[in-house]
């Protein structure tokens, strides 16, 4: 299969890419279905459902729209984060955005089973889109940086913007933290915990570094939430109710 | 100090993350577009799926993600 690529703005709005695209994404052509039907939401999910698992130039087209679909919505993502990577060159945002597409379109047509028509079928697929953008995009922002996964590696107690009491307050919280951190949990809990939480290393880039993955993490960081909620409470703080 | 306090510090709630049931990183990835769709319709997403917005509450990377399919959604929503 060969996908298809077009030129677009690279500043993520909503323009429309160039060629037949258009057709799919102009105002009057949003409830139009792949083969350019006039039909409900649901009846344009089942068509792009029908034209995917189609044979031959149908099919072709309609994954090349749904490349460009994919492409949009990936530069739509850019586009939003783009003040935060104002150091990265337009071509390499450019590349970011066509590998995310690529990626994501690639991970709709193996998961195209998965689809019972919760959402429209859009929407499905530009979620896919968004999170292959987002993770490249994250992973781009912290390329050369150190990931320190020393779990003595705690912030700054010190805020110039708050009273001496605050400052104290404050100290002292992260102190009975440091406590519980210590008693409570495995040191893997505590990597976690003090990378993602204290140090907000952002958990696709931790991920890659440990050679793990987001949910497997995000895990590890809830259960050490919940060990350190119960320490902290038996230690007399006053905490939310926890359910 | 906050052992002496009965307010929660926000800034320990945060570290913490939320209270109650939250779904994990692949089922919020899951009912996302479905969640998305039904606050675009104005109808209680919270409700329908609960624990998806303590997750997003919790994971920033997720929330991210949320809100990005959020505006898109939205925006394709004001131009129909």
């Amino acid at each position: 299969m060969t996908l298809q690529t077009h030129e677009a703005p690279a500043s993520g709005t909503l323009s429309p890419p160039h060629g037949f695209t258009r057709l799919i994404y102009s105002r009057q052509a949003m409830k139009l279905a792949p083969e350019g039907r006039d039909v409900s939401f649901d009846e344009q999910s089942q068509a792009w459902l029908a034209a995917l698992r189609g044979d031959g130039v149908r099919r072709d087209q309609a994954i090349a729209r749904l490349h460009a679909l994919l492409l949009r919505a990936a530069r739509f993502e850019l586009g939003r984060r783009r003040a935060a990577l104002s150091y990265v060159r337009g071509e390499e945002l450019d590349d970011i955005a066509t590998q995310a597409a690529d990626d994501a379109l690639m991970a709709v047509l193996a998961k195209l089973d998965d689809y019972r028509g919760a959402s429209r079928f859009t929407t499905w697929a530009y979620k896919f889109a968004l999170l292959e953008a987002g993770v490249r995009l994250r992973r781009r922002a912290w390329q050369g940086r150190e990931v320190v996964l020393d779990p003595e590696t705690w912030p700054t107690p010190a805020d110039p913007g708050s009273s001496a009491q605050e400052q104290l307050e404050r100290t002292e919280t992260l102190e009975a933290l440091r406590g519980a951190v210590d008693r409570a949990l495995t040191p893997h809990q505590r990597r976690v915990f003090v990378a993602l939480a204290l140090n907000e290393v952002p958990i696709d880039v931790l991920a890659e570094r440990l050679g793990t993955n987001r949910n497997a993490l995000y895990k590890t960081l809830h259960d050490a939430r919940r060990k350190l909620r119960r320490e902290l409470a038996a230690a007399g703080l006053a905490l939310a109710e926890d359910s | 100090m906050a052992k002496h306090d009965h307010t929660p510090n926000p800034e320990l709630e945060r570290l913490l993350g939320p209270t109650g049931y939250e779904v994990s990183c692949d089922e919020c990835f899951e009912l996302l577009d479905q969640y998305v769709e039904l606050e675009v319709q104005g109808a209680n997403a919270d409700e329908r799926i609960p624990g998806l917005r303590n997750h997003l509450a919790g994971c920033p990377a997720c929330l991210e993600e949320h809100d990005s399919l959020l505006a898109l959604v939205t925006a394709e929503h004001r131009a129909r």
